[in-house]
């Protein structure tokens, strides 16, 4: 029997459709279609200056807008040969970071949902309006937050902000606490999830499976440890590992990760605070590619002269090609520009974790119970934004 | 974990496929470590790439195509390989004329090639031979042209007007026009 699962399906997370060929209750081959949310974002990144491109990446993986503002950022960063102001790098850590703990709310809250469980979905999504509230803090906006630019971020922090985001890591390890009560050794939750879906190490390989579905695996590969981005190789965590690579593994390794991001943000909150604390260098002062600040563009011919040239036209990279890879939540998210020496990239390419791991999912479920395959759509963690771009 | 020298990388090809015309790419701001090889032996070298214990790109990132236009030859077809055991980067290119830009599938070495391979044809109309089903992945089926070249115009709708939709209803000038609605504030 072939059903078709999809594109409307609220297990699916979007729009995503799913042809099964079933024998009796049991998979015999599955096809995901995709493309239902495809808006040509490699085409249109072509007509658009570096820095008119970041409000796109805030569409793809919707759920962590800053991890993809950072990849363009340090992707475009390291086309021009610049460097970001250490202080921004750890603002952007701190953001980066909250925003792999909002991704993760928001995964454990529909996976947990999906298979069942209302309650975890309520508590994950009060974490998650905290993080979305310290974006608005900090930005104006909570889910296109746009804030990470090219050189370094968007504007500096307000008042109160640090503070702020220290509470709200002082009380997160009390929440993943309270998740792990109601799921780590709850009978029905192993029983849903354990030697589900499984991937060994060595078929997550070939599958180009990267984050926390290649570590649910057993394998450690994490880009911030593998290749430190931001400084990341000054920060002191540990990079949680599965073993059997089936979808508790990968739960396991999703919840270790909650905990581990927020020692990182405690972390970076305290850097910041040595490096000036809400006052100080946010960006670049490489006019010839980054915004002079507003008050020296009030008062200074030259700034004026910089800022009307980049805001017009855009700074000019030169000819060459980069590509940058940065830890999302949801695995390798890289970006690839190819530079002719114009303001507007030749090419852009978006190299995202989702569209890559979606392919796994055959392998996953072949052979397997129809019930499994939200189970696997659920633990691999895709959000259709980004498979689609 | 010992880093892998770049150097290294193309050392070992050159020693393993000496008749090839293996290229380095050159260029101030070419940021990654990046190889010309032929499209008729990509299989063969990244077969030994993905072998090789002390190369190991046992993992293939991404496949990206670029459109050069107007440049002879039009094409390239980027590889993005990472190697987990040795903590390298490299990319593959292989160049590509405008008529029937076609090169071998990588599908039999990388799994994951499938659907890279697939949105590169949808985009530029690149033929992988011996892909087991290259079909198109984000557009529709019946999607005409190839979005991602160059000479492909952004496109947008056109919004529709009298003047350039013929058979367009046009409101009759005798109808009344039709008045604001008149409203009474009262005060509270």
């Amino acid at each position: 029997m072939t059903l078709n699962m999809g594109p409307q399906h609220p297990s699916t997370h979007g729009v995503l459709r799913v042809v099964l060929e079933l024998d009796g209750e049991t998979v015999v081959e599955a096809r995901p279609i995709i493309g239902y949310l495809h808006t040509g974002m490699e085409k249109q990144a072509e007509y658009k200056t570096y820095t008119q491109s970041i409000p796109q990446t805030d569409r793809m993986d919707y759920l962590a807008p800053m991890s993809n503002n950072l990849a363009l950022c340090l992707a475009a960063e390291k086309l021009l040969g610049i460097e970001a102001p250490a202080r921004a790098q750890a603002i952007r850590v701190l953001l980066t970071e909250l925003t792999r703990i909002s991704a993760h709310c928001v995964w454990l809250g529909t996976h947990a949902l999906d298979i069942g469980a209302m309650t975890v979905f309520f508590y994950c999504f009060r974490e998650r309006e905290k993080v979305l509230s310290i974006y608005e803090h900090v930005c104006g906006a909570r889910m296109t937050a746009s804030y990470i630019r090219v050189g370094g971020l968007a504007m500096d922090l307000p008042a109160g902000f640090l503070d702020r985001c220290q509470k709200f890591v002082d009380e997160m390890p009390k929440h993943v606490d309270e998740y792990e009560k109601l799921l780590t050794k709850n009978p029905i939750w192993l029983a849903r999830t354990q030697g589900v879906a499984p991937l060994p190490a060595k078929e997550a390989i070939a599958l180009g499976a990267t984050g926390p579905v290649l570590r649910g695996s057993g394998v450690e590969w994490d880009l911030r440890k593998a290749q430190p981005y931001c400084d990341y190789d000054e920060y002191d965590f540990v990079v949680p590992v599965g073993k059997n690579g089936d979808a508790y593994d990968r739960y396991q390794v999703r919840v270790q990760e909650l905990r581990q991001s927020t020692r990182i943000a405690g972390q970076a909150i305290r850097r910041i605070r040595d490096l000036g604390g809400e006052k100080g260098e946010y960006r670049l002062r490489d006019y010839k590619y980054v915004l002079p600040p507003k008050e020296e563009v009030k008062t200074s011919m030259e700034a004026l002269i910089h800022h009307f040239k980049i805001v017009a036209h855009g700074f000019f990279p030169p000819v060459g090609e980069a590509y940058q890879a940065v830890e999302a939540p949801k695995g390798e998210l890289g970006f690839y520009f190819v530079s002719d020496g114009t303001p507007r990239p030749w090419r852009m390419k978006v190299r995202s974790p989702s569209f890559v791991h979606l392919q796994a999912l055959p392998a996953m479920i072949r052979g397997r119970l129809v019930a499994d395959v939200i189970t696997a759509i659920g633990s691999i963690d895709i959000v259709l934004g980004e498979v689609d771009r | 974990m010992s880093a892998l020298a770049p150097e290294r990388i193309e050392e070992r090809l050159r020693v393993r496929f000496p008749d090839a015309s293996i290229r380095r790419q050159t260029g101030d701001a070419v940021r990654d470590f990046t190889l010309y090889v032929p499209a008729e032996r990509l299989v063969e070298i990244a077969t030994f790439l993905r072998d090789d214990p002390e190369l190991d790109f046992a993992l293939l990132s991404w496949i990206a195509g670029v459109d050069y236009l107007p440049r002879d030859p039009r094409f390239e077809v980027v590889y993005g390989l990472l190697s987990l055991g040795r903590n390298a980067r490299v990319h593959l290119k292989v160049t590509l004329e405008e008529q029937n830009p076609r090169v071998p599938s990588v599908t039999g070495v990388w799994p994951t090639a499938d659907w890279h391979e697939r949105e590169t044809y949808d985009f530029y109309g690149i033929e992988f031979t011996g892909h087991p089903g290259l079909t198109r992945i984000l557009l529709p089926e019946d999607w005409v042209g190839w979005p991602l070249r160059k000479d492909s115009p952004l496109g947008y709708e056109e919004v529709a007007f009298t003047h350039n939709t013929p058979g367009r209803l046009v409101p009759d000038p005798k109808l009344k026009k039709l008045a604001p609605k008149k409203v009474r504030y009262r005060a509270h």
